[in-house]
């Protein structure tokens, strides 16, 4: 690792690397007690889960190393498997295959290479426009308008939630914020702790005070005592952490608790997308957490606002 | 020392993994193991057929010392018709192959199907005999089902349920559209004593759309980090 951001960058994966050892020692400490011969769904899960918090930091970590690249490479991985994930579950038929084949291989690629040319009028556009235009007609060309309205919507659905949100974390990258040259990429490790922390905290103030749900119909493990506990100490924690952001203490609580709120929004949001299609998670590739979207389903909310927020009020054109 | 087999051998290995590698890219296929364990027993997987890919994604969530003993039963009239078909179908897939065609035949299908399971080795077999394209039920069972478990009654008759590869890559399409798939392996049947062709076939036929009627598939708890 090299650059400006180094430093920063280095002390908050080492910050994370201490959470994720006690972590460990705990998840190890509540399997001797509760489930020492496996069979503790709850501990186990747990564990699980923080083995793969292991593997999705040092992949991310990974990518920090490998520069831009990396980081563009990385996100649109991400966005594939969000899409591959998001498509599965939409009602789509055959008529559906010409425009299905242009999402991954046109529309994907072509939102990234813009993000990595750093043309921003163009992505920020592209797919809210151009794609939403001409994916219905190609969808028309092949002559069925069974559904026609439900298919088309849900096509456009997945890009924005896969392709578009996804994008913008990468594309925070391209963003030029006077006195903050060459440190971008602490713009994405910001923005990523925050809302995943938040994810973490609503879940152990959930399981350990959680009593009152807020929408049993859409997640049964949403309680009001885990939001607010699990905003509040995630928006603390990002205001700890301003020293590695182009804010200050005041400016980076109020955008911890933008990106907090946006992200326990969008973990509502995308609960409720798996409730009415019959499903608990929307795969099964990371263990314990289920797919992609399942992770990302906050910073899908909370990328394309706290993209806009910066470069609104630090980045200079 | 025998260059060429060595080669071959390494052409095999390799096309057989980057079959499995992009198998796995576009779909994501995951087992789900629902009244059978994934272990080591002579099995004969009958599978519902959407998809010219259907074996390859159950061979790619068998494990590995499975995978090696388990031979897809394929249509030699297909099979054998190009030099890379032939590679693939015989060398890579090492599948059985016999011929639809009962004019051409020199070999009894079943008695092909026999010797490989006598030989030691599981199957996979399509009962409903061609891609399947209409969306819901199952097309009637052919007898080699009945056939093969009544003649090996040791063997165990594993119901798959291949899940959206029909999505993947409608018939006719070139271009596959990565979607997740599963793949379900359901309680093992046997032909019961006694028990009659059609008695049977419907049963079997039975448990394998069980396996794929919708059902909320397991998950972590929903929504937790």
């Amino acid at each position: 690792m090299n650059g400006p951001a180094s430093g920063d960058l280095f002390v908050l994966l080492l910050a994370v690397a201490v959470i994720l050892i006690v972590a460990t020692v705990i998840g190890r400490i509540l399997r001797e007690r509760y489930s020492p011969d496996g069979t503790n769904a709850v501990v186990e899960n747990l564990y699980s889960r923080i083995l793969a918090w292991w593997g999705m930091v040092a992949l991310l970590g990974l990518a920090f190393l490998a520069g831009r690249l990396g980081v563009v490479l990385l996100f649109a991985f991400c966005s594939f498997a969000a899409l591959r994930e998001s498509l599965t579950l939409t009602a789509t038929l055959r008529a559906d295959h010409w425009s299905l084949v242009a999402c991954f291989y046109l529309v994907l690629p072509f939102q990234y290479w813009l993000i990595w040319t750093d043309w921003y009028g163009l992505y920020t556009v592209f797919i809210p426009v151009y794609a939403f235009l001409f994916l219905p007609i190609v969808a028309a060309l092949r002559g069925s308008a069974e559904n026609f309205l439900v298919r088309v919507a849900e096509t456009q659905w997945a890009l924005m939630i896969s392709v578009f949100c996804i994008s913008h974390v990468p594309a925070l990258l391209t963003l030029r914020i006077a006195g903050f040259e060459g440190k971008n990429v602490l713009l994405i490790a910001w923005l990523v702790f925050t809302v995943q922390f938040s994810d973490v905290m609503q879940y152990v103030w959930g399981k350990l005070l959680g009593r009152r749900r807020i929408a049993p119909a859409l997640s049964p493990s949403k309680t009001w005592e885990g939001f607010i506990g699990g905003t509040l100490t995630a928006s603390v924690a990002g205001t700890l952490l301003w020293w590695i952001t182009p804010f200050s203490p005041a400016q980076a609580f109020v955008m911890a608790l933008a990106v907090t709120l946006l992200g326990f929004g969008g973990g509502l949001v995308l609960s409720a997308v798996k409730r009415d299609r019959g499903v608990k998670d929307w795969g099964n590739l990371i263990a314990g957490h289920g797919g992609f979207i399942d992770r990302l389903d906050s910073v899908i909310f909370a990328a394309p606002v706290f993209f806009h927020l910066v470069r609104y009020f630090w980045a200079s054109a | 020392m025998d260059v060429k087999g060595w080669v071959r051998r390494a052409a095999i290995f390799l096309a057989g993994n980057a079959i499995l590698l992009f198998a796995r890219f576009v779909t994501a296929v995951q087992p789900v193991w629902a009244g059978s364990a994934p272990e080591q027993r002579q099995r004969i997987y009958f599978a519902n057929h959407t998809s010219n890919g259907d074996f390859v994604l159950i061979w790619a969530v068998l494990p590995r010392h499975m995978r090696q003993r388990t031979r897809p039963v394929a249509a030699l009239d297909y099979w054998l018709t190009t030099p890379l078909r032939a590679f693939v179908g015989r060398d890579v897939f090492n599948a059985v192959l016999i011929d639809r065609r009962p004019e051409m035949r020199t070999e009894d299908p079943l008695e092909v199907m026999l010797a490989a399971l006598d030989a030691g080795a599981s199957l996979i077999i399509f009962p409903e005999g061609r891609r399947n394209e209409a969306p819901g039920g199952l097309l009637p069972f052919r007898s080699g089902l009945y056939n093969l478990g009544a003649a090996r009654p040791g063997v165990e008759l594993v119901p798959t349920w291949i899940r959206n590869l029909g999505r993947v890559m409608p018939k006719g399409e070139v271009i596959p559209v990565p979607l997740n798939c599963t793949v379900s392996f359901g309680a093992a049947l046997h032909v019961g004593e006694g028990e009659g062709r059609e008695a049977f076939l419907a049963r079997a036929s039975a448990a394998l759309a069980a396996l794929g009627a919708p059902a909320a598939p397991g998950g972590t708890g929903g929504g937790a980090p």
